[in-house]
């Protein structure tokens, strides 16, 4: 019997989460905590070693994730993960880094890094959950709330376009970019297990319901409402033009892997640039030594005739 | 991959590139930065130097993501280093604040320019001092060198490298323009005669560690990103296993020991020169460029019968209060001489208040004392009654 | 292969089955998992748990064929499926 009560309380995921801090601080309704579940299962298909994998993430509901998933977990400014997350694996190339964020973290504060880390084509996964709204504090208007949806700054419905994130990835240079909806958790996880292996900037965005503001403002229900409808709007569809695949309140949500190409890292650039360098310049040491004696023999001549006074 | 780790001999060297070869001597294997008038040499010389020693370098979009860069190469186990001036702190600082509170090890350069804003890009000025101390929000101890010619610019870099491994915080190396951009004989000893203090790694077992539990003193052991050991790092307030925890007695330890880490080990960290100050009426107090004009104005003081004593401070962050304070009690006067108008006497002030008179010569910038301005402020402190 | 092996009296091809633990108090009552799960096993009960949500409970459990969506979709890490193992006569 008490074999048995032990057994309850292992989650399958329990190895893979900070359990001494779970619950989590997400409400009921949200999809944030199915995300962090699809990651988790996602890195276990990949088969990657955890011990090699870290997390960094930004500020907000989606920021939060770094803190309960049991890796080597940051948890930065707002909208600098991305930028963290370069010098991380800049610095150790053995690691796998995932950036975790939100919408308004990775597009709007921390929109140039993000555009300038895939035109870079750095070796980083970024997941970024996209709840059209900023969550943790309060419902605010983000990048990517649709045109004509309320929220607590424009409440006479929002009145800017929204970024398409798919798009702005793939035009800026990213290796993978993929969009799902929570619903598809399995083949979100998959995603997430490509992209662990996968070299160069990998993308995937999750459009994920935020019960607490995001359907309130939009009497869109509960979060399972929000899910419901996520479903049946979504068309998935590989060969879709990542650039004229919008979201707004009521079309539909085209999903899938829109982009998926081999060009090489910035790290395998710069062992390019530098392989004939190293050889040429095998004796610099040398020649910089000499050259600056040279150098400075000529200057002490005119050290010495000026006053220091 | 070669290893060309340092170059070593007499150069002839401009400061900003003395500065990157000092790092490359530290160890410093990651640079992240941004061009900026007059730091951009530093970033130059790194672009070149770091790929052929196995290092990282890399030109981000903005210095924002710089600072962020170099505490995630930190935290992967490199030494990092960016270089700016003044407006690129101005946007380092809230990652600043970041480092402070992950106490995290990297080396912030500034070579300041005339400001504020924009400013003189290609003059220079020392009215950053202030933001050097207290540039992010929050109450954090902060150490800040400052060097006054290319040899020290070397030499202090790798200083401060030491002090950001020793202590785990951002250091940073206050220096200016004329500095950066003047070109003067370096030495650079052979790598053997280098002191060079790596950060302390823990030796517990990854089940046992816990990212912010100090030793005895106030330093917590460092663990590095892919060894295992799955910490949690945040800038939210944290205890000691990283855990954000939002309470007041959690705000005290975690607030309380960025401070004490510094100003316990003081005496440790201070860095000060001192010429004449032993039978002294008056003392100059000076860093950074501005100290060297202050060597001719004692001399014509001097001859005028004064008594008068400098002190350099090397480290201008944390404060050398007990050294004034004492010095205050056997002199009449100081004279802080420094290229704004007004941020470091304040300090002065503060710490020989009631005992000795403090008077500023002050300049904005873009160019440098008259020595007869110093002369005279330190005949007028003398010859007060 | 054994999924050919149709002796008489089964109407359906041996499935693997699965067991579903549901770790209550973790639960937020969102209902994600009844709503997804293929098979229709899941119901919200009417008791309470400690913090005051409707958890499930596995209504049809012998319906349950272990795919693990559950496990997937619960965003408090409060449902998880094991599977069966297979009874040797």
């Amino acid at each position: 019997m008490s074999n048995k009560k032990q057994h309850i309380l292992e989650h399958p995921m329990d190895d893979l989460l900070r359990m001494d801090r779970i619950p989590h601080i997400w409400c009921p309704g949200c999809g944030l905590g199915s995300d962090v579940a699809a990651f988790a299962d996602g890195l276990k298909r990949a088969e990657v070693d955890f011990d090699k994998v870290a997390v960094v993430s930004g500020i907000g509901c989606t920021g939060r994730v770094a803190g309960y998933i049991k890796l080597d977990s940051y948890h930065t400014t707002h909208g600098r993960a991305i930028p963290f997350a370069t010098g991380l694996k800049l610095a150790n190339r053995d690691l796998t880094v995932v950036v975790f964020s939100g919408d308004g973290d990775l597009f709007a504060i921390g929109g140039n890094h993000l555009i300038h880390a895939a035109r870079r084509n750095l070796d980083i996964n970024v997941i970024c959950v996209n709840n059209f709204i900023y969550g943790m504090t309060g419902g605010q208007n983000a990048p990517t709330t649709p045109l004509g949806a309320y929220s607590s700054t424009a409440p006479f419905g929002n009145y800017e376009a929204p970024f398409n994130l798919v798009g702005i990835t793939a035009a800026a240079g990213a290796n993978y970019v993929a969009r799902w909806t929570t619903v598809q958790a399995r083949r979100l996880s998959q995603s997430i297990a490509t992209a662990a292996k996968k070299k160069g900037f990998c993308f995937i965005e999750v459009v994920s319901p935020c019960a607490t503001v995001f359907a309130r403002k939009n009497k869109g229900g509960t979060g399972l409402d929000l899910m419901k409808e996520f479903r049946n709007r979504t068309v998935i569809d590989h060969k879709a033009d990542p650039t004229q695949i919008p979201l707004t309140m009521d079309d539909e949500i085209v999903c899938g892997e829109f982009v998926n190409r081999e060009d090489p890292t910035f790290w395998e650039n710069v062992q390019n640039g530098i392989k004939d360098q190293v050889e040429k310049n095998a004796d610099w040491e040398k020649i910089q030594s000499e050259k600056n004696k040279r150098l400075y023999k000529k200057t002490l001549k005119y050290e010495g005739s000026r006053d220091i006074g | 991959m070669i290893k060309k780790s340092k170059l070593r001999g007499e150069f002839f060297m401009q400061g900003d590139i003395a500065c990157a070869e000092g790092a490359i001597a530290a160890g410093c294997r990651f640079f992240g930065g941004y061009p900026i008038t007059p730091a951009s040499e530093i970033a130059e010389r790194m672009a070149y130097r770091l790929p052929l020693v196995d290092g990282a370098f890399i030109q981000y979009e903005d210095e924002i993501a710089s600072m962020a860069g170099i505490i995630g190469a930190s935290w992967a186990g490199a030494k990092p280093m960016t270089a700016t001036s003044g407006p690129g702190i101005s946007l380092m600082n809230e990652n600043i604040g970041l480092g402070m509170m992950m106490e995290t090890p990297c080396v912030v350069i500034n070579v300041q320019r005339g400001s504020p804003s924009t400013g003189l890009p290609t003059s220079w000025g020392q009215a950053d001092m202030m933001q050097a101390r207290w540039g992010s929000h929050g109450d954090y101890g902060s150490i800040s060198l400052s060097p006054n010619s290319p040899q020290e610019f070397f030499d202090l870099t790798i200083v401060a490298f030491n002090y950001a491994e020793k202590y785990r915080l951002p250091v940073f190396v206050v220096t200016d323009a004329v500095v950066g951009h003047m070109t003067e004989k370096v030495v650079i000893p052979p790598v053997e005669e280098l002191d060079i203090i790596d950060r302390k790694y823990t030796n517990k077992k990854p089940a046992d560690y816990r990212p912010y539990d100090p030793d005895d003193d106030l330093i917590p052991p460092f663990a590095k990103a892919g060894d295992g050991y799955r910490y949690h790092s945040t800038g939210l307030t944290h205890d000691e296993r990283g855990y954000p925890v939002m309470s007041e007695e959690c705000q005290r330890r975690c607030a309380k020991r960025l401070v004490d880490k510094i100003k316990k080990n003081a005496d440790d960290i201070i860095i000060t020169e001192e010429h004449d100050i032993e039978d002294a009426d008056v003392v100059v107090v000076s860093y950074g460029i501005s100290s060297r004009t202050v060597i001719p104005a004692m001399e014509k003081a001097k001859e005028k019968g004064v008594k008068v004593g400098f002190l350099r401070l090397v480290t201008v962050w944390p404060f050398p209060e007990k050294q004034i304070r004492e010095l205050s009690k056997q002199i009449k006067g100081f004279v802080v001489v420094e290229l704004n108008l007004g941020q470091v006497v304040l300090e002065v002030e503060r710490c020989a208040a009631k005992h000795a008179e403090t008077k500023l010569v002050g300049h904005p910038g873009g160019g440098m004392h008259k020595m007869d301005d110093i002369v005279n402020a330190i005949l007028e402190v003398a010859n007060e009654q | 292969m054994k999924q050919w092996e149709r002796p008489f009296g089964r109407s359906k091809p041996e499935t693997v089955k699965g067991e579903v633990k549901i770790v209550e108090d973790r639960c937020k009552g969102c209902g994600f998992c009844v709503e997804y799960c293929p098979c229709d096993v899941l119901e919200l009960s009417d008791k309470f748990n400690k913090k005051g949500y409707h958890p499930p409970y596995a209504e049809k459990l012998e319906e349950c064929t272990a795919c693990k969506l559950c496990e997937m979709i619960c965003p408090d890490f409060a449902i998880f499926v094991i599977e069966k193992e297979e009874e040797i006569d």
